[in-house]
C-alpha cells in the first residue's frame, strides 16, 4: 500500500460525496426560484408553500454541498502538490475565477434569501434566489472547464526551464469543446436529479395520502389542499426531468464523440474494445480477460459503437491493444490502459440508471395527463421514489467513468497520476485523513437524510400554515437559525 | 511594480479580509457557551447575528486559496502539503461548524442542540488557533528541501513562537467576536458579550503584545514593518478602551483594525519570501520563484479589478440589510407575525427558542 493509492481513494471518496449534494443544489436552486417566481406573479398560496417547503429541503442539502466543497479547494495542494505545482498556472485560474465570480454571489445571496423574507421587498428577495441559481450554475462551468482541461489540455505550453504548464490562452480553456459539452451533460443531469428529487418527495406524500385513505387511519391524511399541491409539484418535477433528460441524452452522445476524438482509450475501455475495428459493435454484455487482453464472452449489437463514436455505421473505433502499443511507442513503455472492469461497468450503470429516471418521468407525465388524473396502484409511487437514488448513482458512475477512464493520467498526455502525488506526505497522514473524512462523512450523511425525511414527513403546512388571506405580508413565515 | 508583487499584495488582502470577517464569526462560535444556556433563545440570537453573513465570509478563504493556487502554484502546493495535519483539522472544523449552523435549529431536542453547540464551539476554536499557528510558522520558516518539499514534522510546527501566534489569533478572534455581539445584538446577549469582551481582552492584549514584539524583533523587516506593528498595538488598545467605555461601534472598528494590521504586518514581514526554508535559505519559496507566468497574472488582475469591487459592494449591501440588532424577538419571529403565541404559526424548532430564559 502506498500513499498514492490512499490519496486516490481520498479524492474519490470526498469528491463523490461532494457530488451527491452538488446536483441537487444546482437543480433545486433553479426549481425553487421558478416556484417563488410563480408565487410572486400569482400570489397563490400553494406556490408559497411549495417554495418554502422545497426551499427548506434545498437548504438542508445546500449546507452539505458548501462544506464538502471546501475540501476540494484544499486537497489539490494537500495530496497532489506535484500536480498543483505543474498545473497551477492554468488550472488555478478557473478555480480563482469560480470563487470571485460565483461563490461570492452564491454565498452572499443565499444569506440574503434565508434571512431576508421580511427585510427585503418581494422583488428583491426573489432576485436573491435567482442570483443563487445563477451563481451555482456559473461555478459549475468554471470547475468543469478546469476538469475538461485535464482530459483535453488546450491553451498552454510547458515551460522548458521550470517544467510547469503555462497558460497561453484562457479563451481556449474556457471555450474548450470538452468544457461546454461536459457542462451541458453534467448540469442537465443535475436538473434531472433535482427534478427527480421533487418527483420522489411528491410521490411519497401522494402515496401516503392514497394509502391512508384506503386504510382509513385517521389523523394522518394530508388535507385535500396538500394533494393538489403535491400533484402540482410532481408535475413540475416530471417536466423538469424530461426536458433535462433530453439534454442529457443529446449531450451524452456528443460526449462519446469527443471521447473518441480526445480520449480514445477511455471509450475503448468503456466498451471493452480490445482491437481497432471499422463498424465496431456496441457491447451489451462482455466478460473480459484483462491479463490476456481479450473478451471470452461478448454479446454485441453490430455497428452501433461506430455510429455513437463517429456518426457513421462503419467508422473506425480504436481498440485498447492498438492504443497501448501506440502510447508505449510515443510516451515510452508503461501501462496506459485504465481499469477496464470499472470503466466498462460504470458506463453501463450510468446509462442504465439515468435512463430509468428519465423513463419514470415520461411514464409519470403520461399517467398524470389531464387535470386530475393520478396513478392508483403503489408501483408508480415506488418507482418514482427509487428514481432519486438511481439518478444520484448515475451521476456518481458518470464521474467514475470520467476520472477512472482518464487513468493513468491526471492531465491527459502530460502528467501521470503517479507523478502528481505529494512527495512529502506520508502514508500514515493520508490514511488518517482518509479515515477521518470517511467517518465524518458517514455520520453527516445519516444526519442529513434523517433531517430530510423529517421535513418531508412534516410537510408544507408545518412550515407555512394554511392562511386564508394570502395577501397578509406579516404572516409569511421567515427562516432563521 | 511587478505583477508577482501585486499578486502577493492581492493574496495578503484576501487572507486579511478573511481573518477580519471570519475572525468575528469564529469568536461568536467560541462564545456560544457564554452567551446563554443551551436551550435558551440567547444562543440563537448569537448564531442569527452571524447567520446571514458567515458563509460569504468563508468564501474569502476559498478565494485566497484559489488565488494562491493560480498566482503562486508552488506556494499553494508546499503550504497545503507541508501543513497537512493542521489543514486537515481546519477542514474538519469548518465542515462541522458550517453544518452545525444550518442543522442546529432543525430539531427541537436538547441533546441534538448539545452536539451541534459543541461542533460550533470546537469548529470555531480550532481554526482560530490553527490559522495563527500556521501563519506564524510560515513567517518563521519550515524545514524544506531543494524541491520545496516540506520536511518539518508535526512536532516542529508546535514551536513556542507558533503556539504564541495561535494563542494570539484565538484570543483576538474571541475578543473580536464578543465585540461584534455587543454591536449586533440587544438584550441579555449584549450584556454578556461585553463581559466576555473584557475577559477576552485580558488574554488578547498580553498575547498579542508579546507576539507583535517577538515578530518585529525576530522576523520583522526593521523600519519597514515597525509602523504596522505599532499601529496594530495601538488599534488593539483603542478597541479595548472603547469597549470599556461602551462605545460599541468604535470598539468593533478597533478590533477589526487590529486584525487587519496584524496580518498586514505579518505579510509585510514575510515579503519577498512566501515560505522560507530553515534547512537552507536558498531552498525557500519567494515571490519570484513561486509565481505563475505573466499571462495568468495579467488575466487574474483584470478579473480581480472588475469583480472585487462588485463583491465588496454586494457583500457590504448584505451587511446593510441586516444592520439591525438581533434580539430574541426578531429570532423567534414574534414581532414579525405581530401576534401572540397561538402555536399554529410557529415551526416546531421555534419552540426551543420560545422557552423562558432560565435565570442567569
Amino acid at each position: 500500500m502506498e500513499a498514492l493509492e490512499l490519496a486516490r481513494w481520498q479524492f474519490g471518496v470526498t469528491t463523490i460525496y461532494h457530488f451527491l449534494f452538488v446536483p441537487l443544489t444546482i437543480g433545486l436552486s433553479f426549481i425553487v426560484a421558478v416556484l417563488q417566481t410563480l408565487w410572486y406573479r400569482t400570489g397563490r398560496h400553494e406556490y408559497l408553500q411549495a417554495t418554502q417547503f422545497l426551499g427548506k429541503l434545498f437548504l438542508i442539502n445546500f449546507a452539505m454541498g458548501v462544506v464538502t466543497g471546501i475540501v476540494q479547494e484544499f486537497q489539490f495542494g494537500m495530496n497532489w502538490s506535484e500536480y498543483s505545482t505543474f498545473v497551477g498556472d492554468v488550472f488555478g485560474a478557473p478555480l480563482a475565477m469560480e470563487a470571485l465570480l460565483a461563490f461570492f454571489l452564491e454565498s452572499t445571496f443565499i444569506g440574503l434569501w434565508i434571512f431576508g423574507w421580511h427585510r427585503l421587498p418581494r422583488a428583491a428577495h426573489l432576485a436573491c434566489i435567482w442570483l443563487v441559481a445563477v451563481g451555482t450554475n456559473l461555478s459549475a462551468y468554471f470547475i468543469l472547464a478546469a476538469n475538461a482541461w485535464m482530459r483535453h489540455p488546450v491553451g498552454f505550453t510547458v515551460d522548458e526551464e521550470t517544467g510547469r504548464a503555462q497558460l497561453t490562452d484562457i479563451w481556449a480553456v474556457l471555450s474548450n469543446d470538452q468544457a461546454w459539452s461536459t457542462y451541458l451533460h453534467t448540469v442537465s443531469a443535475a436538473f434531472v436529479t433535482a427534478g427527480l428529487f421533487v418527483v420522489a418527495v411528491s410521490a411519497y406524500k401522494l402515496w401516503r395520502n392514497t394509502r391512508y385513505n384506503d386504510t382509513g387511519v385517521p389523523g394522518v391524511v394530508p388535507p385535500p389542499r396538500d394533494r393538489a399541491l403535491f400533484r402540482g409539484t410532481l408535475k413540475v418535477g416530471l417536466v423538469f426531468t424530461l426536458v433535462a433528460g433530453a439534454l442529457v441524452v443529446f449531450s451524452g452522445d456528443h460526449q462519446a464523440k469527443l471521447a473518441a476524438q480526445y480520449e480514445p482509450m477511455k471509450l475503448a475501455a468503456a466498451e471493452a474494445l480490445w482491437e481497432t475495428e471499422e463498424g465496431a459493435a456496441f457491447s451489451a454484455l462482455a466478460v473480459g480477460d484483462t491479463e490476456e487482453r481479450y473478451n471470452p464472452i461478448d454479446i454485441t449489437i453490430p455497428n452501433v459503437l461506430s455510429f455513437l463514436a463517429t456518426g457513421e455505421f462503419d467508422g473506425e473505433v480504436h481498440g485498447m491493444n492498438n492504443l497501448e502499443a501506440a502510447y508505449d511507442e510515443y510516451y515510452g513503455p508503461g501501462d496506459y490502459t485504465p481499469n477496464v472492469f470499472v470503466v466498462y461497468w460504470s458506463f453501463r450503470l450510468m446509462m442504465g440508471l439515468g435512463m430509468f429516471g428519465i423513463a419514470v418521468a415520461a411514464l409519470g407525465l403520461y399517467l398524470t395527463r389531464g387535470r386530475d388524473r393520478m396513478p392508483t396502484g403503489p408501483w408508480f409511487y415506488h418507482g418514482a421514489m427509487l428514481a432519486l437514488p438511481a439518478a444520484l448513482a448515475a451521476n456518481i458512475f458518470g464521474w467514475v467513468l470520467t476520472e477512472m477512464g482518464r487513468q493513468p493520467w491526471t492531465v491527459h498526455g502530460e502528467l501521470l497520476t503517479a507523478a502528481s502525488v505529494s512527495p512529502g506526505v506520508s502514508l500514515g497522514s493520508v490514511a488518517a485523513s482518509l479515515a477521518g473524512f470517511t467517518a465524518l462523512y458517514g455520520v453527516l450523511f445519516a444526519v442529513e437524510v434523517g433531517l430530510l425525511v423529517k421535513y418531508v414527513k412534516a410537510g408544507p403546512s408545518h412550515l407555512v400554515p394554511d392562511l386564508e388571506d394570502d395577501g397578509d405580508e406579516a404572516k409569511i413565515p421567515h427562516f432563521s437559525y | 511594480m511587478e505583477l508577482a508583487v501585486i499578486w502577493f499584495i492581492a493574496i495578503a488582502v484576501l487572507w486579511t479580509g478573511y481573518f477580519v470577517l471570519e475572525g468575528f464569526d469564529f469568536g461568536v462560535g467560541m462564545l456560544m457557551p457564554f452567551v446563554g444556556r443551551r436551550d435558551s433563545v440567547d444562543r440563537r440570537v448569537a448564531i442569527n447575528a452571524i447567520g446571514p453573513v458567515w458563509d460569504a465570509n468563508e468564501v474569502w478563504l476559498i478565494t485566497a486559496l484559489g488565488a494562491t493556487f493560480a498566482a503562486f502554484p508552488a506556494w499553494y502546493a508546499s503550504l497545503l502539503s507541508g501543513f497537512y495535519a493542521p489543514m486537515f483539522l481546519i477542514l474538519v472544523a469548518l465542515i462541522l461548524r458550517g453544518v452545525a449552523f444550518e442543522y442546529r435549529g432543525k430539531r427541537d431536542d436538547s441533546g441534538w442542540r448539545l452536539w451541534w453547540d459543541r461542533a460550533i464551539f470546537a469548529g470555531s476554536a480550532l481554526p482560530a488557533f490553527l490559522w495563527g499557528l500556521v501563519f506564524a510558522n510560515v513567517l518563521r520558516g519550515v524545514a524544506m528541501d531543494a524541491d520545496h518539499v516540506v520536511t518539518a514534522s508535526l512536532a516542529d510546527l508546535f514551536n513556542p513562537y507558533a503556539l504564541l501566534g495561535g494563542l494570539t489569533t484565538l484570543s483576538l478572534f474571541t475578543l473580536h467576536g464578543a465585540i461584534f455581539l455587543t454591536l449586533k445584538t440587544d438584550g441579555p446577549v449584549r450584556v454578556r458579550a461585553r463581559r466576555a469582551a473584557l475577559w477576552a481582552a485580558c488574554a488578547a492584549v498580553p498575547s498579542a503584545a508579546l507576539f507583535l514584539v517577538w515578530t518585529q524583533y525576530a522576523h520583522g523587516g526593521g523600519t519597514r514593518t515597525l509602523p504596522l506593528f505599532a499601529l496594530a498595538a495601538a488599534a488593539l488598545a483603542g478597541g479595548v478602551a472603547a469597549a470599556w467605555k461602551r462605545r460599541e461601534g468604535w470598539s468593533f472598528a478597533g478590533t477589526a483594525a487590529t486584525v487587519l494590521l496584524l496580518f498586514a504586518a505579518l505579510f509585510a514581514a514575510l515579503f519577498p519570501n512566501v515560505l522560507p526554508s530553515t534547512t537552507d535559505p536558498a531552498f525557500g519559496l519567494t515571490v519570484a520563484n513561486a509565481s505563475s507566468a505573466d499571462y495568468t497574472l495579467t488575466l487574474m488582475t483584470w478579473v480581480a479589478v472588475v469583480f472585487l469591487p462588485l463583491i465588496l459592494l454586494y457583500q457590504g449591501w448584505s451587511y446593510w440589510v441586516f444592520r439591525r440588532r438581533v434580539t430574541g424577538q426578531t429570532v423567534t419571529g414574534e414581532t414579525v407575525t405581530g401576534q401572540t403565541v397561538t402555536g399554529q404559526t410557529l415551526t416546531r424548532e421555534d419552540d426551543g427558542g420560545r422557552r423562558p430564559e432560565p435565570a442567569a
